[in-house]
């Protein structure tokens, strides 16, 4: 029974390909898991995000790229170990809550998946990784930055951005150096990854000189603003930092214009998206966000996914999808080089990657964080976030400004 | 000194809004003894009602002056509340009237996760930015910025506040409520219709929190559709520390609740040195909740019912 499946298996790979023998294909193939007369190997996928909630936004962006990836991967009839695969992708919602997450991961784990793209959120990114590391299923993220993540030791946990470390002491340096800040007020979100990058910033503005006079606390759910921001506004800032998502920093932004705030505002990779211009109107004018990242218009090949995003799902990339895109087509290339779908035979190949990206150069360091990540600085002007400063990235597009 | 009166114009405006919201809580309190759970989702289906109204006249480029369209808004989320309101009183809680009262309150909170659910599904996921119909002019009053949408806000809930008074102490009507409220039986006995009634203290407080969800969303410049949770939650607190079934008690709470947020996150970290911060702004808020209810258990205006009763 089985023996005949893979004979059929077997003879379509070889009249597809022309190139392999039987005998070969039988040792390096695994068993195919798709129904008989289905001779391709099927390879799923998970991408975990908030699918629902205030940050539905950015989690269907990250789906959204995902799904393109697997699509494209379709298309370019990539063979694995020598038989034909199809890629399939297995979308969950971890709601950006820390408590799904390990629920989500474990659903994904029992589905047996070949690798996960996700999770969005740092805060549910860590405790997910102890279940994917427990079932031995690579995980990248595509957009987490605190730098616990990859801390914990766990051989299947990667990222492919720059973390807060990373992040944070740009910005900070930034506010003391290029803003010339002597009084900074910071506000967080209370989330892993808010708090997170907000501490750095902290730490790294002071140790360049710059005073912090007030420290705030908000949540990720929050929409009103106007007791800290009274707050802040009596300790008279030059800047104020905001460790967060966009869904607070624009109604943020609307309520300090109104209670007639006009310090620099700065925020980090979170509300680096299209979606705050939306939710800030005009109040976002002149804002200043961080982004651990080239902007896509510098990425080697960000054109032409933009173009090709935009046909697909007829509306702009929001934030990490080029980051998304990129994950997925890392566990492709991974696969390719380890001829194996298996987790376990592609996690060392995936260890010393080398690949070129939408986003650029993608290699990852012992931890599993990436080599060499980029940060941009962005301002807000006129709907737009424009390019004012790229610091740190390998190869010349980084250095150019 | 600037900064005192920045917090306490920011806490009165949130607090008369909370005062609308908590309004529709007590009052069905005070007649049915049912606590609404579902009475924030009124609000957020007036919000999103509203601001979808708004966002089709803006679109329609007829070139209507802005206060026209923001009552059109309200025209519209009015009645779509009532509807909802006297749905909800229809099918989920006159059915369940006499039941253990368990069985009402937990229909409430199911009400209330089905009301958030079929918004998700209408209206999606996404938050939305309230479009800047009026252009939002800033006063400055003895260094504090008012603007005059607060002016309005203000405004608007008290001229409310006062015509609910009016109706509950001036008519027929009112008179049937209070009526019902002290006993339903002998009120029934003496030929008030206890379901009109209730279905009125039902659709008044819907038309309050379709008010109330306009007033929030254009004030904080946002509308999604889990926003009633917790404006409904902090409403509620409201109604019970001023009293709950007390509607001056509703209007105190919401005010006095609005201002001890604002206070609390403003001076709670000078306060403890900075060992305590904004992060416990509803930590704040609900420990004042606990002192009050600790010293007056039926809150500040209720009055004391007798345990035999």
């Amino acid at each position: 029974m089985t023996r005949s499946r893979f004979c059929i298996a077997a003879t379509a790979t070889l009249l597809f390909l022309g190139i392999a023998g039987c005998g070969e294909d039988k040792k390096s193939q695994p068993a195919p898991k798709i129904g008989s007369g289905a001779p391709t190997l099927s390879v799923t996928i998970g991408v975990v995000a908030p699918l629902t909630g205030p940050q539905s936004h950015i989690g269907k962006d990250l789906e959204n790229a995902v799904r393109l990836a697997a699509e494209d991967a379709n298309a370019a009839k990539i063979s694995i170990g020598g038989g034909p695969v199809k890629f399939q992708v297995m979308a969950e919602d971890d709601q950006a809550d820390p408590k799904m997450a390990p629920v989500v991961a474990q659903k994904l784990a029992d589905a047996k998946v070949n690798a996960v793209v996700g999770h969005f959120n740092s805060g549910t990114t860590i405790p997910a990784s102890k279940i994917y590391s427990d079932a031995g299923i690579p995980q990248i993220s595509p957009s987490a930055t605190n730098p616990k993540y990859t801390e914990q030791g766990f051989k299947t946990a990667f990222r492919v951005v720059a973390n807060d470390n990373q992040q944070g002491k740009v910005v900070g340096e930034y506010i003391a150096r290029n803003l010339k800040s002597k009084a900074l007020a910071i506000i967080d979100d209370r989330t892993a990854y808010g708090q997170g990058v907000a501490d750095v910033v902290e730490k790294s503005a002071t140790a360049a000189g710059t005073k912090v006079v007030a420290r705030e606390y908000t949540t990720d759910k929050s929409t009103d603003f106007k007791a800290i921001l009274t707050k802040i506004k009596g300790r008279k800032p030059d800047v104020i930092f905001f460790g967060g998502i966009d869904t607070q920093a624009g109604p943020m932004l609307k309520q300090m214009k109104g209670l007639g705030i006009d310090a620099q505002y700065v925020g980090a990779d979170g509300i680096q998206s299209t979606e705050l211009f939306k939710l800030g109107g005009d109040a976002v004018e002149g804002t200043l966000a961080s982004f651990p990242g080239l902007p896509l218009d510098r990425m080697p090949q960000g054109k032409g996914f933009g173009e090709r995003y935009r046909t697909k799902w007829n509306q702009e990339v929001v934030l990490y999808a080029p980051q998304g895109y990129d994950a997925f087509n890392v566990f492709v290339e991974a696969m390719k080089r380890a001829g194996s779908t298996e987790p376990a035979r592609f996690l060392p190949e995936l260890a010393r990657i080398d690949y070129s990206g939408i986003t650029g150069p993608i290699r990852f360091d012992e931890k599993g964080d990436i080599k060499d990540g980029p940060i941009t600085m962005f301002r807000a002007a006129a709907g737009k976030w424009v390019a004012v400063a790229t610091i740190g990235g390998p190869g010349p597009a980084a250095e150019k400004k | 000194m600037d900064i005192l009166l920045q917090q306490l114009v920011n806490g009165v405006t949130l607090g008369s809004i909370y005062a609308l919201v908590a309004l529709g809580y007590t009052m069905v309190y005070g007649i049915v003894g049912l606590i609404n759970f579902a009475h924030g989702e009124l609000v957020m289906v007036g919000a999103l009602t509203a601001l979808s109204v708004i966002q089709a006249l803006m679109a329609s480029g007829l070139g209507l002056p802005p206060v026209v369209i923001m009552m059109a808004g309200l025209l519209v989320a009015m009645p779509v509340c009532m509807l909802l309101a006297y749905a909800m009183e229809r099918i989920a809680y006159r059915p369940l009237r006499g039941a253990p009262r368990l069985a009402p309150l937990i229909t409430a909170i199911g009400v209330s996760i089905v009301l958030q659910n079929v918004a998700m599904l209408f209206w999606g996921r996404s938050y939305f930015s309230f479009p800047g119909v009026v252009k939002v002019t800033t006063y400055n009053l003895g260094g504090a910025a008012v603007t005059d949408q607060q002016i309005v806000i203000v405004l608007l809930a008290a001229a409310l506040m006062a015509g609910l008074l009016l109706i509950v102490h001036r008519t027929r009507l009112g008179l049937a409520m209070r009526a019902t409220a002290e006993n339903s039986v002998v009120a029934g006995l003496m030929g008030v219709d206890a379901n009109r009634v209730i279905v009125a203290a039902f659709l008044m407080g819907a038309v309050l929190a379709a008010v109330a969800g306009l007033m929030v969303s254009a004030y904080y410049g946002i509308a999604h559709y889990y926003m009633g949770f917790m404006l409904g939650l902090k409403a509620f607190t409201a109604a019970v520390l001023g009293g709950i079934g007390n509607l001056g008690g509703a209007m105190l709470g919401g005010l006095l609740l609005g201002v001890i947020e604002s206070l609390g996150a403003g001076y709670i970290g000078d306060l403890t040195g900075d060992v305590l911060g904004s992060n416990y702004q509803d930590v704040f808020a609900f420990f004042v909740l606990i002192l009050v209810l600790t010293v007056r258990p039926s809150g500040l205006l209720g009055e004391r019912i007798s345990e035999r009763a």
